[in-house]
């Protein structure tokens, strides 16, 4: 087992595994957003107090998770990188903030568009929305900060630790800006026993949800490879590839 | 041990107070960038009170992120940071050295300017002790925080907006306590939840950022 971790750990057995993998991600990912999204907009009733317009939900509740997500999975990958010193946790890190951003952004968007008919206002300075928007600049600042150090390991180890303050503020932030005022719906799903949704509209949200992962993670297997082969252009196997397309 | 970060402390006030830019830029920037609201939101003192507290603590945020991209530039550049990671000192007490006097040369002046913005946003007398005791709890955080982002930015030539960037969202739920407490000393309720608050937040990054600092400051001056 620990063999296995430690091969996949060198950029070519990752290399492979990821190409092998990601178009199995990908299918999946593919056939559960397709469920997802007949049975969030064609099957599920419509809500009793905000009509059709709920249904963008199936969207946004699952990007919001995925942004949360995606922070901590790239803190926890940077902390690997820093600890037992791993290039390719690091490159894992630097392949997910882009799709962690683009996750955010989703949330944020989408969010807007629900406000505006239910809220009567594009945005408002909620708690959550705010949380979000804050989660925005982190990402934002992380991709700044690696885009602006030449010296790649050193860029890397930056965003590491960077990821790292970050994870420690973001419950001290969430719960300032939530303490400072709300407005929004509270979460219906992630309380404890019985969530207060129906089944019928639980069941398409998870399955988003479990489709957004997969995505994720079928785009973090091709952005990884295209990361793996920029940093490893010099070394032989890559030229091999090179020279056999 | 002790002798260094006194020594440190010594050197880099000495160093700080020989330059009037070190210490007066950010002080004088506050006043200034205050000074603009009431040419932008007009002069109507009821007006002036409500935003007051925001725009001053805004103004405070800025200015104290201004001269955080020099704290560590100019020892990283002439070899002297390197010269302390190697001392048998530890680093995180010669940081926090750096951040005691970053402190000292631009928060404080900041502390003693904020009663007379108090007064020239029309804020009552209660409002600006409080509005001064809030710029000196929460000067310090800014000054860890800030040291943290310059630390990861430090072999950087120019990295000020990316500094504030990467600082400017984590200096957040302070700002947050920070103004509430001074709005809710002019509304005449408590504000000792929200002091006992940023004290914490004083106490946790006291705690915290100094050996992040040395840490980071470690691995990107190494190899």
């Amino acid at each position: 087992m620990f063999l296995w971790f430690h091969r996949l750990s060198t950029a070519k057995y990752f290399f492979d595994f990821a190409s092998r993998l990601s178009p199995w991600l990908a299918t999946l990912a593919a056939i559960t957003i397709a469920v997802g999204l007949y049975l969030g907009l064609l099957v599920a009733p419509a809500d009793y107090q905000q009509g059709e317009g709920y249904r963008i939900m199936f969207v946004h509740v699952p990007s919001a998770w995925m942004s949360m997500f995606i922070y901590v999975f790239m803190a926890v990958s940077g902390a690997i990188g820093l600890i037992w010193r791993i290039k390719l946790a690091h490159l894992v890190c630097t392949a997910a903030a882009t799709i962690g951003a683009s996750f955010t952004l989703t949330t944020l968007v989408t969010g807007s568009i629900w406000g505006k008919p239910m809220w009567g206002a594009w945005w408002a300075w909620d708690a959550r929305l705010t949380s979000e928007l804050i989660l925005l600049f982190l990402y934002l600042g992380f991709i700044a900060l690696q885009a602006a150090i030449q010296d790649r390991n050193k860029a890397q180890q930056a965003g590491a630790i960077l990821l790292l303050a970050g994870v420690v503020n973001i419950p001290i932030i969430h719960y300032s800006v939530l303490w400072w005022h709300t407005l929004h719906q509270s979460a219906s799903v992630s309380k404890f026993g019985m969530p207060s949704i129906h089944p019928s509209m639980l069941a398409p949200l998870l399955l988003m949800a479990v489709g957004f992962m997969l995505l994720f993670f079928t785009i973090l297997t091709i952005r990884a490879r295209a990361l793996i082969l920029e940093y490893e252009h010099s070394s032989r196997w890559v030229q091999e590839i090179g020279e056999s397309h | 041990m002790n002798s260094a970060f006194g020594a440190l402390l010594k050197r880099d006030l000495l160093l700080a107070f020989r330059n009037p830019g070190d210490y007066a830029t950010p002080v004088i920037f506050f006043v200034v960038s205050t000074t603009l609201f009431s040419f932008a939101a007009g002069t109507d003192n009821q007006l002036l009170k409500a935003i007051g507290p925001g725009v001053i603590w805004v103004a405070a945020l800025l200015a104290s992120m201004l001269s955080l991209d020099g704290i560590f530039r100019s020892d990283f550049e002439d070899g002297t940071l390197e010269q302390m990671l190697l001392a048998p000192a530890p680093m995180s007490l010669l940081v926090l050295a750096k951040i005691i006097t970053h402190w000292i040369s631009t928060g404080l002046p900041l502390v003693a300017a904020s009663p007379l913005l108090g007064i020239l946003m029309n804020l009552d007398s209660f409002s600006i002790a409080i509005l001064a005791v809030t710029i000196a709890l929460s000067t310090p955080v800014f000054s860890l925080i800030g040291a943290f982002g310059a630390s990861l930015v430090v072999t950087q030539k120019k990295a000020g907006v990316l500094l504030s960037l990467l600082t400017l969202p984590l200096c957040i739920p302070v700002l947050i306590y920070s103004v509430s407490a001074v709005i809710a000393a002019a509304a005449e309720l408590p504000v000792t939840g929200h002091i006992s608050l940023l004290c914490a937040f004083l106490v946790f990054s006291l705690t915290v950022a100094p050996f992040a600092t040395a840490g980071s400051l470690r691995m990107m001056s190494g190899d």
